[in-house]
Parts: C-alpha cells; structure tokens; sequence
C-alpha cells in the first residue's frame, strides 16, 4: 500500500519515462502464462462445478483417465496410460500409469475412480452431470435411488437431534435418536451395497473396469469431460464428507488433485495461480511454471489488458470490432470453428408453431449467409444441421435452402394466404447486444419475405431461462456448446424427456434411431444412422440452426503448443512459452 | 449529541430489518433461479440441490430461518461460490473497494476543495470560470466513458500505467482511483464553492478582515470552517455510495471489490449473497449518513449545543 502512495506522488514525474516491461515479456524468461478465463470459477471441485472457466482451470489441475488430444480428435492417455474394449464394446479396462501421483504424493489407484464416480452419482451431492455416467450399467438406478431421500431426510433429524444436549432430550425423543441412528446405519449400508450393482470395479490397483448398457462408442471422448475426474478420496473427507457441496478441500493448502499444475493461490474476482506438479507422471512434458488465470467477464477490459501486454491468450473478442478484413490487420486475432450452434427453438407447442409447414417457413426465409457476413462479422459458418460439421468426422448432409418462394408456398399451405393474416409472432432471447442484432436481422427477414409481423423480447438471463423452461415462448434464440467431441452431444437432446429439448417436440422415430446409433458398434454404420436422425430433425424443423459458432479470441506470437479444435480445449501440458 | 447518536442507532435496527424482509421476498418473486442453467438440470438434482440449500422448506420457514441467522452474523452459504460464505465473500470484497473508496475521495477532496475554494475567492475571473466548467464536464461525463478514455491514453498510448487489475502490477491503483475520484472532485468543487462564497460574504468574515488578519488566515481559520458544512455533509452519502457503487470502475479495471459480487449475484440469482450485500450496503449507508450528520453538527457551532 505503502508503494501506492509513492507511487501516486510520483504518477506525473512518470509521464516522458520509458514504458515499463509488461508481464507478456517478462513471461519469457519466467515461463508464466498470463490467461484471460471469463469469469470468476464457481469452484474447483469438478463434480460440482459447471462452465468454460472451470474447465480451463481443472484442465491444469486434474487429469481424468483420458486426456483430450490438443490437436483434437482421439484421446490420448491420461491417467490411464492404456485401456482395452471387450469384442462387444461394453466391457472397457483401464490400465493406470504405474508413476500416476496424487500431487500429494499419493499413488493413485483405481480404488479412487470407484470411489470418485460414486461421488458424481451419490445424489445428495448435488452433481449437475451424473447423466455423463448413466451410460454405465446400474449408474442411472443408483442416483435415482429413493433411499438417498429417505437417508437424507434421516440425517437430517439425527442431526437436528444430535446437536440438542442429552438433558434436554426427552425420553421420545431419546428413543427416536437410537433408532435413527439405526436405520441411517442400515440405510447406508444398503446403499452400499446397491452400488455393487454399478458396472464399475477395481481389478486391482491399477485396472480400473467400466461395463456399459450399451456399447456408447463415444465413451472415451466422454471421459474427457471433468465430471468424470477423480478426485483424492482422504483429502475430500478431511475437509467435509462424500457429499458435502461446501467442503473446503479445494482451497488453495487443502487442495490434492492429479494434473499437470497444483493450486498455488486463489484470489476472489482477481486472479488464480497454478504451478507446475513436478510429481504429475508426464512432468518431463510440462514446459510452463506457472498459469495465471484473471476472471475478466468484460471483453473490452480483457482486450485492453491485451494490447497492453498483460494477458497471452483473451477468452473473447468483442464482436463489435470485427471486420472482415480482421485476420489482416489483427495478427493476434484467432479464428476458428468451435462445436457450437447458435439456432432458433420453435414452440411445437404452440397452436401456429405445432404446424411443421409454418417452422419450416420461418426457416427457410433465414438469409444464414447475410447474417454471418452483415451482423455477426466474426468469422461464423451459416448452419444447415443441428450438429455442428467435422464434430469428430461427421459431417451432416442436410440443407436447408434459403427460398422465399417456397417458404410462402409453405404458409399459404398451412392456411396462410398472405403474412398479415398470421398471428404475431415474438422472438425471445437473453439481453445481449449480439443476440438483439441477430434477432433484429431475422425480424427483417420475416417481415419482408413473408409479411409476418415479429415482435423482439428481450429477457435478463435467469428470466429468459425460466420463460423458456415452461415453454412460455413462441421463438426463442438458442445456442448449444458440445460436451465431447461427439455428434451424440447435440443429437441426444432433442430425444424426448430430455431436459434441454424445450421445443415439446417428440418423435419416437428420432428417438429411436439416436438409441441405435448408441448401441452401434461399427462408426460408419453408427454415422449413417445418426444422419438419418439428423435429416428427419431437419425435416421436422423443431429448431432452426443460424449459424455455427466459432471461437474468436487473441493470442500472443510467443505462445507455442496451441493448437486450434473444435472443442477449444487447449490442454497447457502442450502449451510452451518461446520469442522467436 | 450522543442523545442523537442513540436515536440513530436505534431507529437504523427496524430500518435493517425492513430492507431485509423486503430484498428477501422481492428476489424470491423475481422469474428464474439460482440453479437454472443455460444446460438444463433434469428435476432429480434440481431437487437435490434445493434440499442442499433447504429451498425446498417453506418461504415463511426459510424466511424466519435467514432473520434469525442474521441475527448472529451467519448470512448462509453462497449458492454461486459452493464451499463459500457470504461473509466470506463480503470479507474478500470490502477491503479492496474500502482502499479504492479512500484513495478516490482523498482524490476527490483534494482536487474538489482546492478548486472550489480558489474559485470563490477568486469569483468570476478565468480561476472561476475553468474549474468550474471542468467540475460541470466532471459530474456530466459517466465514469464508464471516464475510466476507458484514462486508460486509451495513459495505459495503451503512453504506456505508462498498467490498464487493469488492483495490486498486481505497480501503479494499477491509479487509474481507478483518478476515475473514481475525478466524478466526485467535480461536486465537492461545487457545493465548496458555494459554500465559501455564502461565508465569504457574512459579517463575522468582514470583521477578521477589519481586524487586520491576512487573507490566508481569513480563508483557512474562518471561512472554511463554515464553508465547507456542504461538503461534510455531501461525505456521509458519498462515502456510502464510494463503497455500493464503484460496480463500474471495478469491472472495467477488473478489481475484486464489492461491488461485482453485488451485481453478479442478482444476475447469478445467488439468493443469499443479494441479500447479505444488500443489508451490508444499507448498514454502511446508515453508518456512513450518522458519521457525516455529526460531523457537520460538531462543525456548525449554532447547533452544536442543541
């Protein structure tokens, strides 16, 4: 503080001095990567949190059994160093890296995989992603278990119990505290014994063995999502129990995990450091000493902190400075495909949009071209499939032709001989300067090619999720990020009952085809059923996809070992710090 | 005056807890919830969560169960933040907004009071008139316009100063601090300046002058005492509103205060730390106005024995 003052004294003597050197240039010879990371992390616990952020951050600090290719595409070992599918692709065998260390020093053993992925599906922990484990046999009836509430609710009253003393007990209630502690006791052990019935077991130490309902031949890619990390089992229970959301293990001090990095400090809205794990079984590839990770939620702070030298790589750019000449004059600027689309949900539900005539209007009177290149101006692809192209070598063959001509034919077929005698319709999405540009230019479209008359909403966040979650809508904008380099992660949540859907369009059919595609073995005859989904789908139009998403960020020349993928994830093990 | 301070005390406790029953049933009415997410979560764990966070239990239940935590201090867990407190989270936040309110209204206070004093002393000359019209672009230029422009000429073009962040790189505290500061110089230059020529032109000042004094002995001794009451009096609220309403200068120079975790709580829906930020905010407004009201009754000698 003291510095500060000296330093406020001394602001204007300052100005006609030589620039100071930034944290970009002193990188070179420290080896500390500076990371713009969007926002503050919820958390470090990865069977809890959720987001862009947190992913970045456990991408350094823990290691699940595969990791993701940096240059995208198949799997690469992780904390397993080998794995072997049985003939019918259910059974899989992980062999773990004899040198695997928890940053502890620790051994890790397959005891703490059976250990971890009970905890992601113990439902009183409250985990956002047990679904990534459902594919596993027994995994979805262990964490719909009904003895899980009745435990809680149990627990609950022991506790409440527990914390009166025993003279201010009365004799009932003394009685009631013995028999509680009872049933909890045989409630727990029943439900331990439930998970034996979950298909996943440690051979030995070091053979970890996961069998699945179904083949699920994306099961690897799957598992390089952090839900399905392991955490160190004593470290979370000397901090708070199995399923305690609060517990302080992931405190900077506390915190035991198997990355490539070890939490060094944690400062709230500031900054996080993470240091290199000299004890992670790959160390040797390890080039960095340290990341720090600045959660900066504002793109134009994030991009002044750029230009400035005080960041490597930004997590954003903001769109209203794209050009289309920007890769000419922005050398650092960084473009590429990501497995994202960005598309209109139609309310199935709703009397006008339960028409598929009336959805595939709307649809095909989308300009996706004039959006991308006039509103969006980033780089983006115009999308004519739900599944975004190349998602791990698929490539969709669906089109959705931009007609004006048909599009009126298909109104005045649906009982619409001209635009004025269709109802209103509202396009709802989320305040956002970007998604009021789109919506405006779909507006426009709609209006001029088939006369309807569009009304825009827009909602705060939770607002339009909410609204959106009842199906209080007609149109609303949407966009979905894959969760693995799979085209199950986009086709999988228009299925029926899934809680992303939101259209309330359900067809067996579709549902059906995606399931066989699940249990399908050979992977051109698994894509080829997956492209029948994805064309009845288009056909059925419950959704219009706009366009497909592309990363847009900044990324200084010293930066070495980033390689471009669809998913963006940029594992820092790869990552090396060198002026050329 | 302690008879004052007793009133105020007291009369703060059922303002507090009107704020808080009122922030506590208003978020709850607000559409959406903390746990809504952009990849919906299928009701089997939005019910595990709710019962994490004893949402599930009646809102008169949950409601009595939060006042009464309060009562000793506890604000609840942070549903954003899992494993953290909202005193916690307050505690992380306050001592970097309380630094950044310092330095801004020492800013503030030296720039507005210098510039206020010289212009109504020297009234209606270009002293006058340049501070003045430069107080009038300070308090109608917005500090989110403010901020960005310091930092295009002192932190990219100049590069003298570092552009964002709060004791990380030497010299980033200044150019939040200027911005904050600059907003708040322009209005204590104003209210001192007309605060001093009120008293410029009182009997009591005539006389010093009569009495031969020096014009540097009438100004400090004499006039400013009464002539800066305004400014006292201005302090109090703008303190306050230093502490709850730098939300702007820390998202754009990226500092860890208060007031982001303020306003991404109501965006986040994070029930409990809208509600703990909100009562904190409303106890430092309360504070912050009794502190500056007994100061200017302190100051002002006809009221000091009332």
């Amino acid at each position: 503080m003291k510095n500060n003052y000296i330093l406020f004294g001394v602001f204007f003597i300052l100005i006609g001095c030589g620039s100071p050197e930034t944290p970009v240039d002193s990188a070179v010879e420290s080896k500390i990567l500076h990371y713009g990371n969007g926002t503050e992390p919820q958390g470090l616990d990865p069977h809890i949190v959720t987001g862009v952020p947190e992913h970045h951050l456990l991408l350094a600090l823990c290691e699940g059994l595969t990791s993701s290719n940096p240059k995208g595409g198949e799997s690469l070992p992780g904390a397993a160093s080998s794995w072997k599918i049985s003939e019918n692709g259910k059974i899989y065998t992980f062999y773990l890296q004899e040198s695997g260390k928890w940053s502890n020093g620790d051994p890790i053993t397959a005891g703490d995989f059976v250990w971890s992925w009970q905890r992601i599906l113990t439902p009183t922990l409250g985990s956002q992603y047990p679904d990534m484990l459902y594919y596993v046999v027994g995994a979805e009836e262990y964490h719909t278990d009904p003895n899980f509430e009745v435990l809680s609710k149990k627990r609950s009253r022991l506790d409440e119990l527990q914390t009166k003393k025993i003279d201010e007990l009365t004799k009932n209630e003394l009685e009631e505290l013995e028999v509680l502690a009872v049933e909890v006791e045989v409630i727990e052990i029943e439900l331990s014994k439930a998970f034996d019935n979950v298909g996943i077991k440690a051979i030995d130490d070091l053979t970890f063995e996961v069998t699945l309902k179904e083949p699920t031949p994306f099961f690897l890619g799957l598992l390089s999502h952090y839900s399905t990390w392991p955490v160190h089992k004593e470290t979370v229970l000397k901090h708070g129990s199995m399923d305690d959301r609060n517990g302080q293990w992931t405190r900077p001090g506390n915190f035991v995990c198997n990355g490539p990095f070890n939490l060094k400090s944690w400062e709230l809205n500031k900054k996080i450091v993470v240091e290199k794990n000299s004890l992670y079984w790959d160390s040797d590839m390890v080039e960095l000493n340290e990341i720090h990770f600045y959660p900066i939620s504002v793109e134009m702070t994030e991009e002044r902190m750029f230009r400035a030298g005080q960041l490597h790589v930004t997590s954003t750019f903001p769109s209203s400075k794209c050009t289309p000449d920007i890769k000419e004059t922005n050398p650092n600027i960084q473009i590429h495909p990501y497995m994202g689309t960005y598309f209109y949900r139609f309310n199935t539900k709703n009397e006008v949009l339960s028409d598929v005539r009336v959805r595939k209007a709307l649809a095909y009177s989308i300009d996706r071209e004039k959006i991308v290149e006039s509103v969006t101006k980033c780089g983006q692809i115009p999308a004519y499939s739900f599944t975004p192209p190349g998602s791990n070598g698929f490539f969709p063959d669906t089109k959705i032709p931009y007609d004006v001509e048909l599009a009126k034919e298909l109104l005045k077929e649906a009982g619409y001989e001209s635009g004025t005698d269709f109802p209103k319709l509202e396009i709802l999405f989320n305040t956002s300067e970007g998604h009021r540009k789109v919506a405006l230019a779909v507006q426009q479209m709609w209006q001029q090619n088939l006369g309807i008359n569009v009304e825009l909403v827009n909602q705060d966040w939770k607002v339009y999720l909410s609204r959106e979650m009842i199906g209080d809508f007609q149109v609303s904008r949407a966009g979905w990020i894959g969760d693995y380099e799979d085209p199950n992660t986009f086709l999988d949540t228009l299925r029926p009952n899934r809680g992303n859907n939101k259209t309330g369009w359900e067809n067996p059919e579709f549902d059906r085809l995606v399931a066989l595609a699940n249990a399908t073995l050979d992977q051109d005859e698994r894509y080829e059923i997956l492209m029948q989904a994805e064309r009845l789908l288009i056909d059925e139009m419950p959704i219009a996809p706009i366009y497909t998403y592309v990363r847009v960020y900044q990324l200084h020349e010293d930066v070495k070992g980033w390689y471009p993928n669809i998913l963006s994830h940029h594992h820092p093990k790869y990552i090396r710090i060198e002026r050329d | 005056m302690l008879g004052i301070f007793f009133r105020r005390v007291l009369l703060a406790i059922p303002v507090l807890i009107a704020v808080a029953s009122i922030t506590f049933f208003l978020v709850r009415l607000a559409p959406g919830g903390p746990f809504d997410a952009d990849k919906a979560v299928s009701e089997q764990v939005l019910k595990n969560l709710n019962e994490a966070y004893n949402l599930n239990a009646p809102l008169s239940e949950q409601y009595f169960d939060y006042m009464s935590g309060i009562v000793v201090g506890d604000f609840g867990p942070s549903f954003r933040f899992p494993g953290r407190s909202v005193t916690e989270l307050i505690m992380t936040g306050l001592p970097v907004t309380f630094e950044l309110a310092i330095y801004s209204m020492l800013i503030a206070l030296l720039i507005g009071i210098l510039s206020g004093v010289v212009a109504a002393l020297k009234r209606n000359t270009f002293l006058d008139y340049i501070p003045m019209s430069i107080a009038m672009i300070g308090i109608c230029v917005p500090t989110f316009l403010l901020g960005p422009l310091l930092v295009l000429i002192f932190g990219i073009n100049l590069e003298l100063l570092p552009v964002s962040g709060w004791g990380q790189l030497p010299g980033d505290k200044i150019l939040p601090s200027l911005t904050l500061g600059f907003a708040y110089a322009a209005y204590i230059a104003r209210l001192s300046r007309g605060g001093m020529l009120e008293i410029l032109n009182q009997d009591f000042i005539r006389t010093a002058r009569a009495k031969g004094l020096s014009e540097s002995m009438v100004v400090t001794k004499h006039a400013m005492q009464g002539g800066l009451l305004p400014v006292v009096s201005f302090l109090g609220p703008a303190i306050a509103g230093l502490l709850s309403g730098s939300f702007v200068i820390e998202t754009i120079f990226q500092i860890p205060g208060l007031g982001r975790f303020y306003v991404e709580a109501a965006f986040n829906r994070d029930y409990t730390m809208i509600l703990g930020t909100t009562i904190f905010f409303s106890f430092m407004i309360v504070i912050f106005n009794l502190l500056s009201d007994l100061a200017a009754l302190w100051l002002n000698p006809r009221s000091r024995d009332t």
